[in-house]
């Protein structure tokens, strides 16, 4: 099992330095200067021009500027943002945001999607699981933007019940809102994926002989459908804790939630390669770091499955 | 019965989710003043801030010799006097008394060295052309601006490299703020601390939260004429203006300069008289350079105006921007005085296809039209619309292929444009750093100038703007820019489209809402109710 652990780990080293030589190179190779797009539709002064390009090392070949960046990121230093702050500080104010809004989505799913998913299961075709497959389709087939704006409307500026953008805090009261937005579309497939595992489990021969062996019905729904029935959806959902750490730019910009998605948006448009790079470097480390926590999930789980010597 | 159990262990977790939304919707500084702003693009340097999101910030912490009122008109803020008897010797005396909010005395010096350092080449500050004008700038080497001279701790002399009628015009700009001595112990450090002189300052050491906000309180020292009529205001950064009218609506923000573009058939219904529109001093174009072929010389003028005259501005304001923008009369802004919306030769920006017909004809006879004509944009500023709009009326009035040419970027449309790489024509626009007519102008057309993206060239017009620049007066100097703009009117360096509007709107908690000439609001007379 450690050995297994370590090797992962080192595998994770070539993927690292791959990744971010691809990142590096496409924002190097995005069209057009950033240094003057600095000065808008003024005058560029030539000579200040040149000092800004030296000064973030835009006038180095490719290979040169990376190999400073890589460097730097080997001493602790992610570079600085044009606005002057080290990119470093940038990383850590946003992740803890994008955190907190990525656990409280997470919690939503798993009590919403497992919860309608298994009542849905038991009760296979009666009234309440066709309409959670109605809804669930619902919310499937809309963009999250769409859903997002809709409960903006519809929670923030009609009912009142929360503020429709988090503030600068972003506490976890205030992230309810967009992190329910955040889960509603993985629900609808978490609801589907529970579903289908439990009726699956319902019809196992050890479910019969749990019953037969006189077992309540509550216990034998607890310890052996729910728990055999979770292995694909725990997969599922940290797989997908790893895609809301990374991927909510759509859900963040539209609550204007100071998080990873809306800073790494706004540092693309502004070409700020260091920023662009870092944050997106830090992104692919936690989807190794979250992939490996699946794996040995499953182990867990499932005492079938060996990590090996 | 053990069924209903989940149930209502999900019904009970629901109920408390509904509570804690509910819960926390409330909290927040409830004494500032919220205003949508956008992350600074650099450090909070007088000198190097060229952009809004960081201009509105350091127009609250600072006052400079002047500030503009709401129509525009300079006021002297630290400023006693600034007079010249030939627009080349300018002498400042200004009013004493004044602090930062550290302690230190703002004198003579403290303007002096802010704009030495600004001028310098090696600081590689972005607003170094302002201080072109100054007698020893220098765009190759470091030198010292020797036009300046500290007289006394009140009084310093401006020598101009030429004359400059508008001079006083332009020190209402943030470039030309005064600077204490702290920021040259430690630039980096200050560029997230600003200490400044004006109606407001930091509300503590790190209030500038990085893409969250800053908050900025009353500057209980301030001396001059834009005394806070509020306790501060706490300028919040967006990431799309959709969230900030989203705020704005549900009373989550107090002052919001700007209407997002899908909530400008709605916004004055959404706020009734809580929603503003007024005029901008924000000029949009777009520039078909001479050197592209057909487009040099008197076939140039010729198609230039034909291609103005096949427009419709006013059918195209309507359709695009729910009627709000004003179709233009010359190259500069309604807002700035001396504006004159009947220039002679005016009547080129109206819609006439019959004369546009039959301009281009003549020029077809100095040389057959061949290619089709195409206008640059950058995709990722909400130009697609109108530019594609443009090119349908020119293709319909003209019978010639016509089309938008858009580039991902804002960055890569400027480096093509800037380093003259550029095939076709392309989107400019202009906003004013300080309300006068010649920055309109002059920065645009003038052989050579920094801002000519077309390589504009014409000796009258050079005249002209040189004999502005020597004028006697504001006033007398608007007719010499006048009539350069005559010949603008038949040469179209620039194809002038329309003027842009201000839009806003303000919560319920505020009054007072006033916004200035340059689409920014006076936020220092908003009151909360």
């Amino acid at each position: 099992m450690f050995g297994y652990i370590v090797r992962r780990l080192l595998q994770a080293i070539p993927v690292f330095l791959g990744t971010t030589l691809l990142i590096y190179y496409m924002v190097f190779a995005m069209p057009g200067d950033p240094i003057v797009a600095l000065f808008g539709d003024k005058a560029v002064n030539p000579a200040v021009l040149e000092q800004l390009r030296a000064r973030y090392h835009l006038d180095q070949p490719f290979i040169v500027q990376y190999l400073i960046y890589i460097g730097g990121i080997l001493r602790g230093d992610f570079g600085t943002s044009f606005s002057g702050q080290p990119v470093g500080t940038i990383l850590a104010q946003t992740f803890p945001v994008t955190i907190r809004l990525a656990t409280l989505a997470l919690l939503f799913e798993m009590i919403v999607g497992v919860g309608v998913g298994l009542i849905s299961g038991l009760r296979k075709g009666k009234f309440f699981d066709a309409s959670a497959l109605a809804v669930s389709l619902i919310f499937l087939s809309l963009p999250i933007f769409v859903i997002a704006f809709v409960f903006q409307f519809f929670f923030a500026i009609k009912l009142g019940w929360a503020k429709p953008t988090v503030s600068g805090e972003a506490g976890w009261g205030e992230l309810i809102l967009p992190a329910i937005v955040l889960a509603t579309i993985s629900i609808a497939y978490i609801i589907r994926l529970t579903r289908a595992s439990v009726i699956e489990t319902a019809d196992q021969d050890f479910v019969r002989t749990a019953y037969s062996k006189g077992l309540s019905r509550r216990r034998v729904i607890q310890v052996h459908i729910l728990r055999n029935s979770l292995i694909p959806v725990v997969t599922f959902l940290a797989v997908d804790f790893g895609v809301l750490l990374v991927g909510a730019t759509v859900t963040e910009g539209i609550f204007n939630v100071p998080g990873v998605g809306r800073t790494l948006y706004q540092a693309i448009i502004r070409g700020e390669g260091p920023t662009v790079v870092s944050f997106v470097t830090v992104m692919v480390l936690i989807y190794l770091v979250v992939n490996l926590l699946t794996d040995l999930l499953y182990a867990a789980l499932d005492p079938r499955i060996r990590y090996g010597k | 019965m053990r069924r209903i159990t989940l149930a209502a262990g999900i019904a009970a977790v629901a109920t408390a989710v509904a509570l804690t939304l509910t819960g926390c919707a409330s909290g927040g500084n409830n004494n500032l003043i919220t205003t949508n702003g956008s992350e600074p693009q650099n450090p909070l340097v007088t000198t190097n801030t060229n952009e809004t999101g960081g201009g509105l910030i350091l127009d609250s912490i600072y006052a400079g010799l002047v500030y503009y009122d709401a129509k525009g008109a300079p006021v002297n803020e630290m400023a006693e006097s600034i007079t010249s008897s030939d627009n080349t010797n300018w002498d400042i005396k200004i009013k004493s008394g004044w602090k930062f909010t550290n302690g230190e005395e703002v004198t003579a010096q403290s303007f002096v060295d802010a704009w030495q350092y600004g001028a310098k080449l090696s600081n590689a500050q972005l607003n170094s052309y302002y201080f072109d004008i100054i007698e020893g700038f220098s765009y190759e080497e470091d030198t010292t601006l020797t036009g300046l001279n500290v007289v006394s701790p009140t009084e310093f002399t401006v020598t101009l490299a030429a004359p400059q009628s508008d001079f006083p015009l332009r020190l209402g700009y943030s470039g030309f703020y005064p600077l204490p001595k702290a920021f040259f112990d430690d630039p980096v450090a200050f560029g997230e601390n600003p200490i400044g002189n004006g109606p407001y300052m930091l509300q503590e050491q790190g209030a500038w939260k990085h893409n969250v906000d800053i908050k900025l309180v009353k500057n209980p020292d301030y001396q001059g004429g834009r005394k806070p009529a509020n306790g501060g205001i706490d300028i919040v950064f967006y990431a799309t203006m959709e969230a900030a009218y989203a705020d704005l609506q549900a009373d989550n923000l107090d002052v919001m300069a700007g209407i997002p573009d899908s909530a400008l058939k709605t916004f004055k219904t959404d706020l009734g008289d809580r929603a503003v529109s007024q005029g901008a001093a924000i000029f949009q174009s777009f520039t078909i350079p001479e050197r592209l072929a057909h487009f040099s010389g008197d076939e140039g003028f010729l198609r230039r105006q034909a291609i103005s005259m096949s427009m419709n501005r006013q059918e195209m304001i309507d359709a695009i921007f729910d009627g709000t923008r004003q179709p233009a009369r010359d190259f500069t802004s309604p807002v700035i005085n001396g504006w004159r919306g009947d220039l002679p030769g005016a009547d080129v920006l109206d819609y006439n296809a019959a004369k546009a017909k039959e301009l281009w004809a003549q020029a077809d006879k100095i040389s057959p039209w061949s290619g089709s004509f195409q206008i640059a944009y950058n995709a990722d500023g909400g130009h697609q619309g109108w530019v594609d709009a443009v090119a349908n009326q020119i293709k319909n009035t003209l019978g010639i292929d016509a089309s938008g040419a858009p580039y991902p970027t804002f960055a890569e449309l400027r480096t093509a444009v800037t380093d003259k790489t550029i095939a076709t024509a392309f989107r400019t626009g202009w906003q004013a750093d300080y309300p006068a007519l010649a920055n309109f102008l002059i920065p645009l057309y003038q052989t050579d100038a920094g801002a000519n993206d077309g390589g504009y060239s014409n000796a009258d017009v050079d005249a002209l703007f040189t004999q502005g620049d020597e004028a006697k007066s504001v006033d007398e100097a608007n007719t010499f820019y006048q009539k350069a703009q005559e010949i603008l009117l038949q040469q179209l360096p620039a194809v002038p489209l329309w003027y842009g509007i201000t839009d806003g709107g303000y919560s319920t908690k505020v009054k007072n809402v006033e916004f200035g000439w340059n689409s920014v609001p006076l936020l220092y007379n908003v009151v909360k109710n």
